[in-house]
């Protein structure tokens, strides 16, 4: 016989009431690390535009006289690039994606929620170890967000601190964090979806997302290979980039661009995804072109890896008339794209609420982003405005234009299905209005200064009384854009606790995420509404509306439109 | 009108074809093969515009005692595969024991590595030669060390019951992981040791 002690009774499991620090410390919720995505990307984005707005102070005078270190001013440029581009625009819309994706092909959580977590908290430890170069004694990084050698690898004495050894540690983090977002995104698309839900009827954003994070997986590590080579040229005496033992300082180029270049439609094509979601809602049609728009989609992704070279015409090492033809090709899918949207719009029941606005500004101002930036696709032309300010013009039209116009809409978006809020549209359409005069006002003139010679990342000009008057107007634009971010900020801090209430179809629109409450609860969906098209919560209002018709009969009230 | 509930939204997930883990390893495999993409086409770039391979006064590389070494990796993919194997058909302990004698392999196949860095008179500061050689080798080998690290893992789960026919997702993942290594590896081998 034996004897056991009797088995202690198990304990209910009572929820531990924890701090909402804590909570989101230690949480997997696909919804919670988008909310800190949003939140810390948009930090970034202040931070880089603080830097932006010092750059944009030195250049109002000529003799750029406010930092007279010329390396202070090189590190501002530097690090308001870094944080523009790694720290905002490339996880904001990480952030987007982990929030609205697997809402949209109904899933319950992202395929792997830990390495989603992880992916997250690599990205502020990442912009810690960049922004540690501050404490350095030669300060951070300084030779521009692109790290060239020889100009990094001790030929150049203000690049030989270690704020730019912090620089490649701190972005090769960042890659993990992007590396492991992405493939957690291709497995949630391609095992999670909803039944019902086939590939070619998931929302444009998704498709969208999955290009991008093809392109992540295979573009990245690419640069990362990059980094490391440098890394080692810098610290253990290699000599992969140094003509003088051997190596090839265009090869880093190379290696770079191999990535950076698709890094650019990664930043831009969520946003194609977000504008594609928002002009079918207030157009009151569905997309026009469905499927060429996925094809375009996928052949941008595509031609993206055989472009890269165009960054580096001037450099005399690459065949021009190859990436010449290839950059050229871009324009048909993206011009596909256009005349979708436009499509889309025409003889639709257009209405101007704040999302759309944004999207229109998209469209009007990314427009002008290709156009410029096919200019700089012929080898003759880009060997006149190579590294001028009409690059910077064009980046600015392509990356605020596109891009951040496309985040602002889908703040204005997506709020109401995160926090259950509308955002004011009132402080909304100011707000719209300063950043796109803003916009116009900091970055056409860099057109003019381009076509007039005047080389980017220099701290002091040639005093000509044009280049001054130009590059003063670029400063009132830029410094209207910085003041245009309190209205949003307040708009956000305000429409959280007392903005409309939105219900869960708050836009009467079409995809699978506003079936569900706003905000969602922690288990996404309580029911799934069945999936038959690419419009499943459109479907689903028109039987809604259709039953009620009936119920009231033929002399009943009139039918409200269900388109 | 029809809806699909919760319960059906959770397990609604694409049971069909490759399951979500070794999905995400083979995309996380195929970033792995990019990034060796860009040291091996920074090799060729130096090495195609370099006036002579070795530069003068090095000779080049010898491949015997490599090439034992290559020998035995291999092998560790062959046992690394009948892990696979036995975990498939349910059999714990042999799974136990291939993986193992796989984390031996590689461990000696590490040992080599350290034991070939020794023999060489040139490091990685003299040169491209040096700069790309143990760039190559080195992170291949820090890969084979990862592996490693990773099969101790499916050791010690493997030990304490956690794997059985249905659920042995892990080993699978190390199963392709450790194969990618040793491809890699060939492909190094043939280029750094062989080709002339």
């Amino acid at each position: 016989m034996t004897t056991t002690a009797a088995r202690p009774a198990a304990k209910p499991h009572a929820p531990q009431p924890r701090s909402a620090f804590m909570d989101y410390l230690t949480t997997t919720d696909h919804k919670k690390i988008g909310v800190m995505y949003l939140y810390f990307s948009f930090f970034a984005f202040l931070v880089g535009g603080v830097l932006a707005l010092l750059v944009r102070a030195q250049l109002t005078q000529a003799d750029g006289a406010v930092f007279s270190d010329a390396d202070t001013y090189n590190q501002l440029f530097t690090m308001h690039a870094t944080s523009m581009l790694f720290f905002f625009i490339i996880p904001i819309w990480a952030g987007f994606g982990n929030y609205i994706v697997p809402l949209q092909i109904g899933a319950l959580d992202m395929a792997f929620p830990r390495i989603n977590a992880l992916s997250f908290w690599l990205l502020p430890a990442g912009f810690i170890t960049v922004f540690a170069g501050y404490l350095t004694g030669g300060g951070p990084a300084e030779a521009g967000w692109t790290e060239y050698p020889t100009i990094t690898t001790g030929h150049y004495a203000g690049a030989n601190g270690h704020g730019t050894d912090l620089w490649i540690v701190g972005i090769l983090l960042v890659g993990i964090s992007s590396l492991l977002g992405a493939i957690n995104f291709l497995v949630t698309v391609f095992k999670m979806r909803a039944p019902g839900m086939t590939m070619f009827r998931m929302p444009m954003f998704t498709w969208n997302i999955i290009v991008t994070s093809m392109l992540s997986t295979l573009a990245l590590p690419v640069l990362t290979s990059a980094l490391i080579m440098l890394f080692i040229d810098r610290n253990y005496g290699g000599s992969f980039f140094d003509p003088a033992l051997g190596g090839n300082a265009v090869l880093y180029q190379n290696l770079f661009w191999f990535y950076s270049h698709p890094a650019v439609y990664i930043m831009i094509l969520p946003a194609f995804g977000l504008v594609s979601e928002v002009l079918p809602v207030f157009s009151r049609k569905p997309l026009f072109g469905y499927k060429a728009f996925v094809l375009a989609t996928a052949g941008i992704g595509a031609l993206g890896f055989s472009v890269w070279a165009h960054h580096m015409f001037t450099t005399g090492a690459v065949l021009l008339p190859f990436f010449s033809f290839m950059t050229a090709l871009i324009a048909v899918p993206t011009g596909v794209k256009f005349f979708n949207w436009i499509a889309t719009m025409f003889n639709g029941k257009i209405t101007f609420e704040t999302p759309m606005l944004w999207c229109l500004g998209f469209l009007s101002m990314f427009l002008i982003g290709g156009i410029n930036g096919m200019f700089s696709a012929q080898p003759p032309i880009d060997y006149a405005i190579h590294d001028t300010y009409w690059i910077v013009a064009h980046i600015h039209y392509v990356l605020f234009g596109g891009s951040v116009f496309g985040v602002y809409g889908a703040f204005y978006f997506w709020y109401p299905k995160i926090t259950g809020r509308f955002l004011s549209e009132k402080i909304g359409k100011i707000q719209f209005w300063m950043t796109f005069v803003g916009f116009n006002l900091a970055f056409f003139p860099m057109h003019i200064l381009g076509l007039a010679g005047m080389p980017r990342r220099i701290a002091s000009y040639a005093a000509d009384p044009q280049w001054e008057l130009l590059n003063q107007v670029s400063t009132v634009g830029a410094f209207l854009i910085g003041i245009s971010t309190l209205p949003f900020l307040y708009n956000v801090a305000v429409s959280l606790r007392g903005g409309k209430q939105a219900s869960a179809d708050p836009w009467r629109a079409n995809s699978l995420e506003w079936a569900t409450s706003s905000p969602p609860p922690v288990h996404n969906f309580d029911s799934l509404p069945p999936i038959r098209s690419e419009r499943p919560v459109f479907d689903a209002r028109l039987d809604r509306e259709a039953q009620a018709r009936l119920k009231t009969g033929p002399g009943g009230a009139a039918p409200a439109g269900a388109s | 009108m029809t809806t699909a509930t919760t319960e059906e939204i959770a397990v609604g997930g694409r049971p069909e074809g490759m399951s979500m883990p070794l999905l995400g390893m083979v995309l996380f495999i195929a970033s792995e093969v990019m990034f060796f993409g860009g040291l091996f086409a920074a090799y060729f770039n130096i090495r195609a515009q370099a006036p002579e391979w070795p530069p003068a006064g090095l000779e080049h590389l010898h491949a015997s005692v490599p090439g034992f070494f290559t020998v035995l990796l291999l092998l560790s993919s062959v046992t690394m595969q009948m892990a696979v194997f036995a975990i498939r058909r349910g059999n714990v302990r042999a799974l136990t024991r291939w993986t193992a004698i796989t984390i031996v392999l590689g461990v000696v196949f590490l040992c080599g590595q350290v034991y070939d860095y020794s023999t060489l008179d040139f490091t990685i500061r003299d040169g491209v030669y040096g700069s790309t050689f143990y760039t190559l080798t080195g992170f291949h080998g820090a890969h084979v060390f990862g592996g490693v690290m990773y099969l101790v893992i499916v050791l010690i789960r493997s030990m304490t019951g956690q794997f059985t026919a249905r659920h042995h997702a892990a080993v699978e993942g190390a199963s392709m992981y450790w194969h990618f290594v040793d491809v890699v590896w060939v492909a190094l081998f043939l280029t750094l040791y062989v080709l002339k």
